[in-house]
C-alpha cells in the first residue's frame, strides 16, 4: 500500500461538474504526473463539498488549504507552486465577503467551521464511487451491529430515543413511523426512500445521493430489518441523472460485497433494493402520490388515513422516509441515541441541512444544529448579501412555506418555531431575497408553480389555486382591484382547509405569509399601481431625470418605438403610452439620467 | 403522415422498431412498469406518438386511456416531436430570484419562438425545467445534457451559437 504525502480533493458535486471541475481535475492529474509526483500525491474526486458558488473547488490536505474557482491553468499552478515548492497560491484563496480577508484553510472558513456535518459526514470527503472509502469511514458497521447485536425493536427504540424527525418537511417522529410499520399486519412489507426532492431551491438530497450513496443503502437495510421488509425502492426524480447513476453503481457494489441480497452478514435477513425514476411531477414528492407512481399510475394522492405505514405499496405496510432522514440513521446507531439527542433543541433534535440560495454570498449546502438563528445562517455562515444590497426576506419550505423578514433574524430555526412564525422547515431550502425582489411577484411565482403542479384530483386545489393565481396576475399586471386582498385571504382559508393533500393545503402559504409581512407592497400595486421594487413590468415606468439629462438625444435614437422626444440641450421626455419598457434608453444614457421606477 | 392499411402510421417500417420490441418484451404484462417503459420508449423515439402508446398498452396489458393518462400527467413525457436540442431554462426559486425570467425572455426573442414551441428548422425546443438542484450556479440553463450556470442575457447568443 502506498502512503501519500498529500491528498488533493476535487469536488465533483453536480454544481462543480457544471462549472468544469473535470477539466480542472484532469489538469491536476496531468501536471502531477508530468512532475513525477504521482506516487506521493493522490487526487480524489469527492461529492459536494457545499460551496457550490465557488466551484471548481480544490482542497489540499494535510494542510487543509481551500482553493476556489480553480480553472485548469490555475490547477497546474497549484501543483507547481504549492505541491512541488510548498508555496500556497494566494490569489486562488477564498476571500471572506464581509471582512475581505483572505482565508487560507478550510477550518478557518466560517462557512465550514460553524457546521456540524452528520448527514453530510462523507459528502465532500470520500470518493462516492469507491466502496472501500465508505467502509474506511465506518461504512456498513452500523448494519453489522444491528444484524448481530440488536433486535428489530431495539433498533426502533434507538431511533425513537434519538428524537429524529422526518427531514422531508413533515417533521413526524421517525421512530414512531417505524413502530407503526413494524406493528402493521401484512404479508409483505416495503421500505421506500423519497428522493423526489421537488422543492425548487433544495438540493441536499441530491448531494447526499451523489456524494454518499452507500449511507442511504445501509440505512434502508437497517430500516427494513426493523420493520420486517425485504424489498426497498428509492424513488429519484428524473431531473437528477447523476444521482441515479451513482446510486445504481453503489447498489451493484453493495450486492457484490454481500451488503444487499440474501443472508446479509450471515444472518437470516435478506434485503433487495431497486431504483424507480420519476417523470417530472412535483406532487410525487407527496408520499401517497409517490407510491402511486411506483405502481405505474398517475401521481394522484390518496386520503389518509390509512397511512402508508399501514396500507402503502400495493396495499401493504410501507415505510417511506426522506433521504436526509435516512442519512442520520447510521450515526445514531453507531454513536447512540443519547449523543444525537444532545444536539439541537428540546423538540427538534439533531442537525438540519440547509440549501441556501438566492441573493446570498455563499450559496451552497450547510449542515447546522437545529436551533441556529436565521442571522447566524445568513450573515454568519453564508456571508451576507452581495452587491451592497439589503436583506428583505428569506423563504423557507419552498412553495409550501412562508417568508421570514428582518424582524425574524434572531429566531431559532427549528420545526415548531418556523410553523409558529407562519412558515415551515420543509426540506430545508432557504432562498434569500434582497431589496430588489418584489414580494407580490414572489407570491405569484410560487402560486404559478403549485397551480401548474396540481394533480387535478380535488376541486379546491385544482380550481382554487387557479383563481388565486388569476387575482395575483391581475395585481402584478397593474389591474388590481379593491377587494382583491380579501378575496385572496378567503380563498386561501378555504383551499387550506379542504384540499386533499399537502400540496393544496400549503399552496396558499406564500400568499398568506407575504400578505402578513408585506401588505403595503400589495396595496401599492393595487391602489397606486406601483411596484416599489421595480420588478412588475406593467407597473414600472421609465423616466428621464431633468437634473441629470444633458439633452444629447442618444436615448431618442435607440428607442425602438420613437417614444422619446426633445430638443438638443433640453430635457428629453418619454411618452408613457408609446414606451414598451425595453430599457434601451437606460442602457444607452451615459449620464444615468434615465431611471426605472 | 402516410396512412397505411394497418393504421399504425408507418411504425412497422420504422428502423427503431426492434429496439421498441426488445423493451416491450422485457416488461411484457408488467403494469407497474409503465413509467419505466415510457421513459425507455421516449428515449428511443424522442416522443410518445399515438401508435407507440398503443403498442405499449398492448404489451403491458394496460388500457390505452391509462397509458395516455400517465403520459399526459408527467411533464417529462412529450406527445409531440421535439427539436434536436432541448433548451431548458430553470425557473426554480433560486434561479428566478437571480434573473431567470429575463434569460427566458431573451431566448424567446433570439430564437423567435415562444415557450414550449419548437423552432421551424426543428433545431430547438424551448422549455422550462423544474429546479435541477444546481442552485449555487443560478441562473441555470440546460441544452440536452449540457448545463450552463451563471447565465446572463449577454452570454446567451454565444451559448446558442455552439449548436
Amino acid at each position: 500500500m502506498s502512503v501519500y504525502r498529500s491528498h488533493v480533493l476535487v469536488c465533483a458535486g453536480a454544481g462543480c461538474v457544471s462549472s468544469g471541475c473535470v477539466l480542472t481535475e484532469n489538469a491536476l492529474v496531468d501536471e502531477i504526473t508530468t512532475l513525477g509526483l504521482d506516487k506521493e500525491i493522490k487526487v480524489i474526486e469527492t461529492g459536494c463539498i457545499g460551496t457550490c458558488d465557488l466551484g471548481p473547488v480544490v482542497l489540499v490536505y494535510p494542510d487543509g488549504v481551500f482553493y476556489s474557482k480553480v480553472a485548469p491553468e490555475d490547477a497546474r499552478e497549484i501543483v507547481r507552486e504549492h505541491l512541488y515548492k510548498g508555496r500556497v497560491v494566494q490569489r486562488l484563496l477564498y476571500k471572506d465577503p464581509l471582512s475581505s480577508q483572505l482565508v487560507q484553510t478550510y477550518g478557518e472558513m466560517e462557512f465550514f467551521n460553524r457546521q456540524l456535518r452528520i448527514a453530510l459526514r462523507n459528502t465532500g470527503v470520500i470518493n462516492p464511487e469507491i466502496l472501500e472509502e465508505y467502509i474506511a469511514r465506518d461504512g456498513y458497521e452500523a448494519l453489522a451491529r444491528v444484524l448481530t447485536e440488536m433486535s428489530p425493536q431495539d433498533v426502533i427504540n434507538a431511533i425513537k430515543a434519538s428524537g429524529l424527525r422526518g427531514r422531508g418537511g413533515g417533521g413526524f417522529s421517525t421512530g414512531l413511523k417505524w413502530q407503526f410499520t413494524h406493528d402493521a399486519p401484512g404479508a409483505q412489507k416495503y421500505v421506500v426512500c423519497n428522493a423526489d426532492e421537488g422543492d425548487p431551491g433544495a438540493f441536499m438530497d441530491r448531494s447526499i445521493l451523489e456524494g454518499d450513496p452507500h449511507s442511504i443503502i445501509e440505512a434502508m437495510a437497517i430500516a427494513a430489518y426493523a420493520v420486517g421488509a425485504e424489498q426497498g425502492y428509492v424513488y429519484v426524480r428524473a431531473e437528477y441523472p447523476l444521482a441515479v447513476r451513482r446510486l445504481q453503481q453503489a447498489i451493484e457494489q453493495a450486492k457484490s460485497y454481500g451488503f444487499l441480497g440474501q443472508g446479509i452478514f450471515g444472518s437470516e435477513f435478506s434485503f433487495d433494493l431497486s431504483i424507480r425514476v420519476g417523470a417530472g411531477a412535483f406532487v410525487c414528492g407527496e408520499e401517497t402520490a409517490l407510491l402511486a407512481s411506483i405502481e405505474g399510475r398517475r401521481g394522484e394522492p390518496k386520503p389518509r388515513p390509512p397511512f402508508p405505514a399501514v396500507k402503502g405499496l400495493w396495499g401493504m405496510p410501507t415505510l417511506i422516509n426522506n433521504v436526509e432522514t435516512y442519512a442520520n440513521i447510521c450515526p445514531i446507531i453507531l454513536h447512540g441515541a443519547e449523543w444525537y439527542s444532545r444536539i439541537g433543541t428540546e423538540k427538534s433534535k439533531g442537525t438540519k441541512v440547509f440549501a441556501v440560495a438566492g441573493n446570498i454570498n455563499n450559496t451552497g449546502l450547510v449542515e447546522v444544529p437545529m436551533g441556529v438563528t436565521l442571522r447566524q445562517l445568513v450573515f454568519g455562515v453564508c456571508g451576507g448579501i452581495p452587491n451592497g444590497r439589503t436583506f428583505k426576506a428569506a423563504q423557507t419550505g419552498g412553495p409550501s412555506g412562508g417568508c421570514l423578514t428582518e424582524k425574524h433574524l434572531d429566531q431559532s430555526m427549528d420545526y415548531d418555531n418556523l410553523v409558529a412564525l407562519g412558515s415551515m422547515m420543509g426540506s430545508g431550502g432557504l432562498i434569500v431575497m434582497d431589496d430588489s425582489t418584489c414580494m407580490v411577484d414572489i407570491a405569484r411565482f410560487f402560486l404559478d408553480f403549485t397551480q401548474d403542479e396540481s394533480c387535478g384530483k380535488c376541486t379546491p386545489c385544482r380550481i382554487g389555486t387557479k383563481r388565486m393565481l388569476e387575482i395575483l396576475e391581475r395585481i402584478t399586471g397593474g389591474e388590481g382591484r379593491d377587494g382583491d386582498i380579501e378575496a385572496l385571504e378567503r380563498l386561501a382559508r378555504n383551499i387550506k382547509q379542504t384540499s386533499l393533500c399537502g400540496l393544496g393545503q400549503s399552496a396558499p402559504n406564500p400568499v398568506l405569509s407575504t400578505l402578513e409581512h408585506f401588505r403595503d407592497e400589495y396595496q401599492a400595486h393595487i391602489r397606486d399601481k406601483r411596484c416599489p421594487a421595480g420588478v412588475c413590468q406593467s407597473l414600472v415606468s421609465f423616466r428621464i431625470l431633468a437634473d441629470k439629462c444633458r439633452g444629447c438625444g442618444l436615448c431618442a435614437r435607440v428607442c425602438p418605438t420613437a417614444a422619446i422626444s426633445g430638443k438638443p440641450r433640453e430635457t428629453y421626455v418619454i411618452a408613457r403610452n408609446d414606451c414598451v419598457k425595453c430599457g434601451a434608453c437606460m442602457d444607452k444614457c451615459p449620464f444615468g439620467a434615465v431611471i426605472r421606477a | 403522415m402516410t396512412t397505411s392499411a394497418c393504421g399504425c402510421g408507418g411504425l412497422h417500417t420504422d428502423p427503431r422498431l426492434p429496439e421498441l420490441e426488445a423493451v416491450l418484451s422485457e416488461f411484457k404484462g408488467n403494469r407497474g412498469a409503465l413509467i419505466q417503459v415510457l421513459h425507455k420508449v421516449q428515449s428511443i423515439f424522442g416522443y410518445l406518438s399515438d401508435e407507440v402508446q398503443e403498442r405499449v398498452a398492448e404489451a403491458l396489458d394496460v388500457p390505452l386511456s391509462e397509458v395516455y393518462g400517465v403520459a399526459t400527467f408527467y411533464s417529462l413525457f412529450s406527445l409531440k416531436p421535439q427539436g434536436q436540442y432541448k433548451i431548458g431554462v430553470c425557473l426554480g426559486t433560486a434561479c428566478y430570484v437571480r434573473g431567470a425570467q429575463q434569460v427566458l425572455n431573451e431566448i424567446e426573442k433570439q430564437l423567435g419562438i415562444k415557450l414550449n414551441d419548437t423552432s421551424d428548422d426543428g433545431k430547438f425546443t424551448l422549455e422550462v425545467t423544474r429546479c435541477i438542484g444546481a442552485c449555487g450556479l443560478a441562473p441555470v440553463m440546460t441544452i440536452n445534457e449540457d448545463v450552463y450556470g451563471r447565465v446572463e442575457v449577454g452570454t446567451i447568443a454565444e451559448i446558442l451559437k455552439k449548436y
